[in-house]
């Protein structure tokens, strides 16, 4: 509790202790009723007095429908009418309410900014005599040198100079197994260095690293708001002052209908239903229940590595019913990595791997990467003594002593070499030694191991097409369609085409307010991820053009994130909906239940506070994510 | 030209009372209030002076939440 509030505090217990003894006295003694009515102004005033300075405010600066404004003519009124003790326990409990809501919504937003809690307050530099200084990261340039100890966090993005460590990027992307890092990586500012000192050379200025843009991102996201949250500003804005005016009406007309009727003179009946009208008619729990939940849902999500730029495009994610994925690099690990290797007769297929990796040694090819990292141990260089890249076709070296030729069927063509074909889909490398046949070996860029339960995840959540969109041949993309269980998929394409394809797919909506998503890893596709109602950004972490470019950011390469974010997306709208449907029909009931004498100002102050502390209570549900 | 404050205003509905005051300000191209991180993102029209805008905003939301406070 803060200062405000623990004052607060303190007002309400004082108002209630000396509230119970005035009505002890009263039970009890035999005191004029004048004298109670004063001595009933004392809780009344303790606990009330901002809330008639406030009122008193309000109407020298015209603000009449506040709702100071309206708890003070709702209590004042009751007490002039001989309520004086509700009139003491409205306001009272108002304050109450008032006080929860605070204490409340003051948790919720600290839980919720705790997640974000990840910007680094210093960095280490070394001095000259090696004593450890700690200084502002915003002052420092690109290029500095700093250390990071084991528990702190990485203030800066830069690359390794010194130290090998393991890092742990939970607070990033939500996964929780430590990453390792040796000298020479790259690392990235939000992470905590777990085991080892790590000395880092600055790649960036602070404002321009990592943890520094998505702070920038999650603090400004509640302010592109939903649409629900500006359907409930308007809502609002006329709520009050109608049913202010009807509070007049419910006052003045029935009262002055009946006496005309000759059913005598009764307005202190209406005026008193007008009073509870009053003290009904505030917006707030409304008001503030639906921004906190796109708050928490927002919070929620970024604690799962999902950053979602605004409230926005939460809402529209609830109903996403198009999925579009770039294939490389988003269903695909977006490297190449030997997928088979098939010798030819009397030859092993570890020499085969180890004879293509030192003919591809040199080269900076994908695909020469791809078999390399297949190979166990590093080869023997020694063992190369003439190589010779041949563009387009492949390798011709000498190793050994012998001559290998590695690269496709152009080049077994073009020394004249039967070699046995392989239709393994991907990039086929065949090998010949002394123009001998001795084998191939197929490099693909895998699918990701949990790409086809993402896609399941989605199906079962209402996605009801999923789309993928490739450059590749026709082939590979049906091959990886099928194996994914993805409904269509589009093959061989520009990255111009890409758009194309959006445009086309944006028109064949089930229905005109359902969402397509776009999911790229960010790389050559920002113009396709702001053409897609929401772009989805995968494994951005590090990648500043996919930040800019998204409206959601996945900070790991897990596909499983979308569902997910689907899901939370789903949740919170829920949840907003079941606010808004409780806060106001309670209201409208207790509004009509009133016209008819059926209630009385307690129940006007459960219907102001008792629902918006309901609601703000099912609002910060939207905070769990563990079950969505 | 966008700038953010942090702002301390105690309910919701008085935040969006904020929020639409601060628009009526002259120079104040859009303002947004969010409650939930007590902050106030303004967008300056071409050319005006914002630290003359923002006491109008102040002075303008003080009117219609005289308990509110924007840090300047």
């Amino acid at each position: 509790m803060n200062k405000r509030q623990t004052k607060m505090l303190k007002r309400v217990i004082a108002a209630t202790v000396s509230l119970v003894i005035l009505i002890i006295l009263e039970r009890v003694t035999e005191l004029p009723e004048w004298l109670f009515r004063i001595l009933f102004l004392i809780p009344y005033l303790i606990v009330g007095y901002d809330v008639l300075i406030k009122a008193y405010k309000g109407i020298l600066n015209r603000q009449v429908f506040d709702e100071a404004f309206l708890m003070t003519v709702a209590t004042i009124g009751a007490m002039i009418l001989g309520e004086y003790l509700e009139g003491v326990a409205v306001m009272l409990f108002y304050q109450i309410g008032e006080l929860f809501q605070s204490i409340a919504v003051g948790r919720s937003r600290r839980s919720i900014a705790s997640l974000m809690e990840i910007r680094p307050d210093y960095a280490n530099i070394e001095n000259e005599d090696g004593s450890l200084e700690q200084v502002d990261p915003d002052d420092l340039p690109v290029g500095t040198i700093i250390v990071v100890k084991p528990g702190e966090r990485i203030p800066i993005d830069g690359v390794i100079v010194d130290g090998t460590s393991s890092l742990n990027t939970s607070a990033l992307t939500g996964e929780s197994l430590p990453k390792e890092v040796d000298s020479g990586d790259d690392v990235i500012s939000g992470c905590v260095n777990i085991s080892g000192l790590l000395k880092i050379r600055t790649t960036k200025e602070f404002g321009e690293s990592t943890v520094s843009k998505i702070l920038d991102l999650v603090e400004n996201s509640s302010m592109k708001k939903a649409r629900a949250e500006n359907f409930i500003a308007k809502f609002a804005r006329y709520y009050t002052p109608i049913v202010c005016y009807a509070a007049l009406a419910v006052g003045i007309l029935p009262p002055l209908a009946l006496g005309l009727l000759g059913h005598g003179w009764d307005f202190a009946t209406w005026v008193f239903r007008a009073l509870t009208f009053l003290v009904i008619s505030c917006p707030c729990a409304l008001v503030i229940s639906i921004p906190l939940s796109f708050f928490g849902g927002i919070g929620g999500a970024s604690r799962n590595g999902i950053l979602v730029k605004g409230s926005n495009y939460l809402e529209a994610l609830a109903d996403a019913g198009i999925i579009v994925f770039d294939k490389t690099g988003t269903l695909t690990k977006g490297v190449l990595e030997v997928t088979d290797i098939v010798p030819a007769e009397g030859m092993d297929k570890d020499e085969l791997l180890h004879l293509a990796a030192l003919a591809e040694n040199y080269s900076t090819h994908p695909v020469a990467d791809g078999i390399r990292k297949a190979c166990s141990d590093t080869p023997d260089l020694s063992r190369i003594t003439d190589i010779e890249e041949i563009a387009g076709h492949g390798i011709h070296a000498q190793i050994d002593g012998h001559r290998i030729l590695a690269g496709n069927a152009k080049l077994m063509d073009r020394y004249g070499i039967p070699y046995i074909k392989n239709n393994d889909l991907g990039t086929i490398v065949y090998l010949a030694r002394d123009d001998q046949f001795i084998g191939s070996i197929t490099v693909s860029d895998v699918l990701k191991p949990n790409a086809a339960k993402a896609l399941k995840a989605m199906h079962d959540n209402g996605i009801y097409k999923t789309v993928m969109l490739t450059g590749d041949a026709e082939a590979a993309a049906s091959a990886a369609a099928k194996e994914l269980g993805i409904d269509e998929y589009h093959a061989e394409l520009l990255p111009a085409d890409k758009v194309t394809m959006i445009e086309q797919l944006l028109g064949r909506k089930k229905k005109p307010t359902d969402v397509l998503c776009f999911a790229g890893d960010g790389i050559n596709d920002a113009p396709v991820l702001s053409r897609a109602d929401i772009g989805i950004a995968m494994g951005a972490l590090g990648s500043d053009a996919a930040i800019e470019a998204a409206d959601i950011v996945l900070m790991d390469d897990d596909l499983t994130k979308i569902p997910l974010a689907v899901k939370i997306a789903r949740k919170c709208l829920r949840i907003v909906r079941e606010n808004v449907v409780f806060a106001i029909g309670v209201k409208i009931l207790c509004l009509i239940l009133t016209v008819f004498g059926m209630t009385n100002m307690w129940w006007a102050v459960f219907a102001d506070v008792g629902v918006m502390i309901i609601a703000v209570l099912n609002a910060v549900r939207t905070l769990r994510t563990e079950k969505v | 030209m966008k700038k953010t404050y942090s702002i301390y205003v105690d309910c919701a509905n008085c935040a969006q009372k904020m929020e639409d005051t601060a628009n009526t300000v002259e120079g104040v191209e859009k303002a947004t209030v969010s409650f939930m991180t007590q902050k106030m993102q303004v967008k300056f029209a071409e050319g005006a002076d914002h630290e003359e805008v923002m006491q109008n905003v102040l002075k303008a939301c003080k009117k219609v939440e005289s308990d509110c406070e924007i840090e300047l």
